[in-house]
């Protein structure tokens, strides 16, 4: 395999050599040859990781009971609470919980790491704008820090991932205003413990587990920004933050991340959130857009982004950011005691890996189809890797994370060419990357996964077929719910400014400011 | 006296300036505009969206001369801002009927 690879190096080299002095044809040549190489390679890469792959998966399903331990499951106040709120199945030796420092200490910084992808978004999505629209577009993301920062502590994260009120469908309000996560004995406080793994004493606090969860609420929403930018009214939105956060995503989180959600118990796999966070918010903008319709001028007036430096800058934090977002979601992995261990970096790795994948593969595809390489379809492909890594990062290795990044990276970018035919105005393609990029990643992770589950490719179609339902479960899900949210607001405030108003922006006419003075 | 507009290429303008400067012409007026000749605009491409930029940057120069000096200033301007490719700009040359330095009420030529 390896000799295979140097061959077609060689014969790249060579035909390098010869198109120097011949036509543009042989340019395209190479470039194909090029993408060639970027597609064997990871094959190779994987083809390696299969021999000792094996053992590895032998030793995960050994570890991995038929229902991992319930990732809330074992969440008790070291106080009066009462023991055993939920039951892990197996319970050999059940250890009250221990505060680990070094894992508390990560996932402060993870949680302060996800709310940092929100600026990072901001100017992701404000230098796309034009530039009467910028400041509303960055408040897009910034409001959804305020309005679903309180949101989460006063109800989201009870309904999410407070004890389940029945079917696995939403959690009950035992958690409202993060109650139960401080108590006082004797006037000293002690603090509530979130312990993965019921078996193993390794806790952190559970205030550090309910913010990193809020900061995902928060950066989910604001996803669903970039396809109402530019002519959304300011009230409607705010009022559908906070409607959308507590009427699809915080159930969707119950649904597939607290232990006795109804896709959890299935088995459903979304290490980050494939499913809940980016298909949920990228199919949800497609209904709101419905409602919404398309820009004043569309397609036919200029729409250029009128900062892509700001973009640009916004997909670097954005893949910084992620590495809380991906790593950081170890804290609830299956059978894993430890937040800051072996498998958040995996998760670290394959978030590395896998959006560097996707940019060479957006970048290449752009600059085979449509002539040349573009800053803004570099950025677009690091994101749309990011995203299909989402629900993968640590349930597959390192091969397959390339396999995915470029996968992920061919169908965004296919998604989005798509759009531009199909004339709808998705104005930042929310639905493109996100939409698209979480199906695919969803799907993916149900084939590839090989670290602490089995997909397709390890003789495990279930967990395909699993992760199908997922997809569609949370999809349809999504789409309804929002469906009779953007509906109430349409008939009753409405969701559009004046037309006058879009034309002059809503940095002026919704905030009265202006971007550059 | 005579008024010269010049429109040229954006990266052409230090060149021009300093040969102008160097032939004795002591004040220009520069501006950044956009426009079209032969040349027309140019695509641009957006995830897909293609969109047509007619407009196209340059630099308009104006400098007021005494009529003598109006032939060395074109051809000065002629000779820097050319780069031979599709572009480079045109030169007009306008009557111009008086001139005013406001500071000292100086007229005409004196006041160039």
């Amino acid at each position: 395999m390896i000799r295979d690879i140097k061959k077609v190096k060689d014969a790249a080299r060579m035909t390098a050599e010869v198109s120097t002095a011949s036509s543009r044809l042989t340019v395209h040549f190479t470039r194909l040859l090029l993408l060639a190489c970027l597609l064997v390679l990871p094959m190779a890469v994987n083809a390696e990781e299969k021999g000792a792959e094996p053992a590895s998966v032998a030793a995960a399903s050994a570890l991995a009971a038929p229902d991992a331990p319930a990732a809330e499951a074992a969440v008790e106040a070291a106080v009066e609470l009462a023991p055993e709120a939920a039951a892990v199945p197996e319970e050999p030796q059940k250890v009250d919980p221990v505060l680990n420092t070094g894992d508390t200490a990560w996932m402060l910084v993870c949680a302060a790491l996800v709310l940092f992808m929100v600026p990072g978004l901001a100017l992701f999505y404000g230098g796309m704008v034009r530039q009467k629209n910028v400041l509303s577009t960055m408040m897009h993301s910034f409001v959804a820090m305020g309005i679903v920062g309180v949101q989460w502590a006063v109800l989201g994260y009870s309904l999410a991932f407070g004890s389940d009120l029945g079917l696995g469908m939403v959690g009950d309000f035992s958690k409202v205003m993060l109650k139960g996560l401080i108590s006082f004995e004797d006037g000293v406080p002690v603090y509530a413990l979130f312990q993965n793994v019921g078996t193993n004493p390794s806790a952190v606090p559970e205030y550090v587990f309910a913010m990193f969860q809020g900061m995902f609420a928060i950066i989910t929403v604001a996803l669903i920004s970039g396809a109402l930018a530019e002519r959304i009214k300011f009230s409607a939105y705010c009022l559908f933050v906070l409607l959308w956060t507590t009427l699809v995503y915080d159930p969707l989180a119950h649904w597939v991340w607290m232990g006795e959600g109804w896709l959890f118990k299935m088995g459903a796999l979304d290490f980050a959130g494939g499913a809940v966070v980016h298909l949920s918010s990228g199919i949800s903008s497609l209904v709101v857009l419905y409602f919404l319709g398309k820009r004043h001028g569309f397609p036919t007036e200029r729409m250029a982004p009128h900062s892509l430096p700001l973009t640009l800058l916004g997909v670097g934090v954005l893949w910084f950011g992620w590495f809380g977002f991906n790593a950081g979601s170890a804290i609830a992995g299956a059978n894993t005691p430890d937040a800051a261990g072996g498998l958040a970096a995996l998760a670290f790795t394959t978030t590395t890996i896998a959006p560097a994948a996707a940019g060479l593969t957006w970048m290449f595809a752009e600059w085979i189809h449509a002539g040349k390489p573009s800053a803004l379809g570099f950025g677009s492909g690091v994101v749309a890797g990011l995203v299909v890594i989402t629900p993968a990062a640590g349930f597959v290795q390192p091969g397959a994370a390339i396999i995915m990044g470029i996968i992920g990276g061919l169908a965004c970018y296919m998604g989005i060419m798509l759009k531009a035919k199909l004339k709808y105005d998705d104005s930042l393609d929310a639905f493109g990357v996100h939409g698209i990029g979480g199906t695919v990643g969803a799907l993916l992770t149900g084939v590839f996964a090989t670290v602490g589950a089995t997909g397709l490719l390890s003789g495990n179609g279930g967990q395909f077929v699993t992760q199908v339902i997922a997809v569609v479960a949370v999809a349809a899900y999504a789409v309804v719910v929002t469906l009779v949210i953007a509906f109430i607001l349409d008939k009753t405030i409405g969701l559009r400014v004046e037309k006058d108003d879009e034309i002059r922006g809503l940095d002026q006419t919704q905030h009265s400011e202006s971007a550059y003075n | 006296m005579k008024l010269i507009e010049a429109i040229i290429k954006p990266f052409k303008l230090d060149e021009v300036k300093d040969a102008l400067n160097e032939i004795g012409i002591e004040g220009i007026t520069v501006s950044e505009v956009k426009g079209y000749g032969r040349q027309k605009g140019h695509t641009e491409l957006y995830r897909g969206a293609e969109y047509v930029v007619d407009f196209i940057p340059k630099v308009k120069i104006e400098i007021a001369v005494a009529d003598e000096l109006v032939a060395k200033a074109v051809a000065t301007i002629e000779e820097t801002a050319k780069t031979g490719r599709i572009g480079d700009g045109k030169i007009f040359i306008l009557p111009l009927e008086e001139a005013v330095r406001i500071r000292t009420g100086e007229k005409g030529d004196e006041a160039i």
